[in-house]
């Protein structure tokens, strides 16, 4: 093996045991910072010795390892710190003690529940959307600074800023390591459904830059959501969320045309839908509607992109159903971006008229007052009736609303097409 | 990406003789890990040759020969179909596959990656192919 095939094998190791890597570490240091400092130093190690012995059978096992020895090295200097002050002294030694019989249980361990607390933590409501899904793709996705800056488009020092105050916040906070019981697990659970959702919308429907979409970063958001799927397997929302997710990966190659313009839902070649995701999107959905119980609002929203995936032409899609599908999802999740969603599926279901009747009322809803998708929605349906004038100037104000070269390009596209009539 | 784990036959897959209990095992908790780590993404074992058959062509003749074949080693006995980050992301994955013979016996993997549609030149026939709605996009 050459050092750079070492590297990338070293890479491939971190990728697969760093999340369960810090997860074990966490539990027993209590600190996720210092544990993903720690695995960081394991990290270290292995750069140093792999390319000279190769790599260790159980990569894993050799990483968690070398990380006990540093952690109990670093607790033993605090110990001895911390024996000027006698009466400290026998306590922490016996915490030291504990904490090594702890490590020994780790490392044979099985670690779900781990890499499950890690995963609450990271979610966890006390810090922000950004720091979440910073953290997450850190220490879940196994990804470095540099690719989540790269993924969203911002300054690395940004990304390492907020990793950094994020891990403090928790530390402050003392969120503790754990997985949230009861009634508090419905709530955390839509959190950290939430942060997986968003990081695939952001590679999905790129929100700024050049590129439409960024499929690496929904491979990812798709990977997390596996992963998840696997720990919590009775939460029907989980497989729901990777059903819808599956199904909207498997467009990922017809929603972009040629030259890499984005193509919409009713214009994509189907034939370049992916066969293979949407059998295991169906597969998760069927999961999520079996564990029984009212749908949420993830697994509706599978259940309408399921729709869409069946139908070999947008004229066969069953419209009616998914007109009903938002009607539920209405009921459980309101928003106007349903209500706009619902506009256009009534529109297709029973006309043009009906929906824009829909749409109409969310004209004056301050939440979407920035939001290009309604002008560019209310444009679609005044062309059908004909009315081109209106239409127009609703494209050209959602092509001056978009962050999205692309998107801006197709809409000014559609509002030069209105002049024609 | 996505990559390819071909298991190759054994006298005892074509044999047809399931594995036993501990092999079972093995390959049931090494895709547990591929599901735990979000890589798995289908699976499948295939049964005995002599249930198989093959077509040979030679210009415009073709000759159908029905198995069992010889050569278990030439033979596909399953597969498990990974998507992964990098190469070796998939070798890492490859490494840690059990050995699909029972017991100290021989047995042999291969790993390849799969085409996207989007590797082969543009072409009236590969936008055909893509109409089918198979072959991995990404």
């Amino acid at each position: 093996m050459t050092a750079s095939d070492t590297r990338g094998a070293i890479d491939a190791v971190w990728r697969i045991e760093s999340a369960r890597l810090i997860a074990g570490l966490t539990r027993i240091v209590r600190d996720l910072g210092l544990a993903e400092d720690l695995a960081q130093d394991a990290l270290v190690a292995a750069l140093e010795q792999w390319p000279e012995a190769g790599v260790p059978d159980n990569p894993g096992a050799w990483l968690m390892a070398v990380a006990k020895r540093r952690a109990i090295d670093q607790l033993r200097r605090r110990t001895l710190l911390e024996r000027k002050h006698e009466e400290l002294g026998r306590e922490l030694e016996a915490q030291r003690e504990m904490a090594e019989a702890d490590f020994d249980a780790a490392i044979n361990d099985d670690v779900g529940d781990d890499l499950l607390r890690l995963v609450f933590t990271a979610c966890h409501p006390v810090l922000s959307a950004e720091a979440r899904v910073a953290l997450t793709l850190r220490l879940l996705g196994g990804l470095t600074t540099e690719e989540i800056a790269r993924a969203f488009l911002v300054p690395e020092p940004t990304v390492a800023q907020r990793i950094v105050r994020a891990k403090r916040t928790l530390a402050e906070a003392r969120v503790p390591f754990e997985v949230p019981r009861g009634e508090e697990l419905a709530a955390r659970l839509s959190s950290v459904l939430e942060v997986i959702y968003l990081i695939f919308n952001e590679g999905y429907t790129a929100t700024a830059g050049d590129d439409w979409v960024r499929p690496a970063l929904c491979q990812e958001a798709l990977r997390l959501g596996r992963i998840v799927a696997g720990l919590v397997v009775k939460e029907p929302e989980v497989h729901g969320l990777v059903a819808l997710m599956e199904i909207q990966a498997s467009r990922l190659g017809a929603r972009i045309g040629p030259s890499g313009e984005p193509v919409l839902l009713f214009d994509q070649d189907r034939g370049r839908w992916d066969q293979l995701l949407i059998r295991r999107g169906l597969a998760a959905l069927e999961r999520a509607e079996k564990l029984g119980g009212a749908l949420g609002p993830y697994t509706l929203q599978a259940a309408i992109a399921a729709c869409h995936a069946r139908a070999h032409t947008p004229a066969e899609t069953d419209w009616e159903r998914i007109v009903a599908l938002y009607d539920a999802l209405a009921q459980i999740a309101p928003s106007p971006v349903v209500e706009l969603n619902r506009g256009v599926a009534v529109a297709m279901a029973f006309g043009p008229a009906a929906g824009l009747e829909v749409v109409d009322t969310l004209t004056s809803e301050p939440s979407l007052e920035g939001y290009h998708l309604l002008p560019s929605v209310r444009g679609d349906l005044l062309s059908k009736l004909g009315r081109f004038d209106e239409a127009r100037a609703e494209f050209e104000r959602a092509a001056s609303l978009t962050r999205n070269a692309r998107e801006r390009k197709l809409l000014l596209a559609r509002a030069a097409a209105c002049e024609r009539g | 990406m996505r990559y390819m784990i071909i298991v190759k036959g054994s006298r005892d897959s074509e044999a047809g003789v399931m594995p036993e209990e501990k092999l079972i095992a093995a390959m049931t908790t090494y895709h547990e890990e591929l599901v735990k780590s979000g890589v798995l993404l289908d699976v499948s074992g295939l049964q005995p040759s002599s249930k198989g058959w093959r077509i040979k062509y030679s210009g415009g003749k073709r000759t159908v020969i029905d198995g069992p074949f010889t050569e278990a080693k030439e033979l596909v006995a399953g597969y498990t179909l990974i998507q992964v980050k990098s190469k070796e992301e998939a070798m890492e994955w490859a490494r840690r596959y059990p050995n699909p013979a029972a017991d100290g016996k021989e047995g042999e993997i291969e790993v390849r990656q799969l085409f996207e549609l989007d590797d082969l030149p543009p072409s009236e026939a590969v936008e055909r192919f893509r109409k089918l709605g198979v072959g991995g996009k990404e």
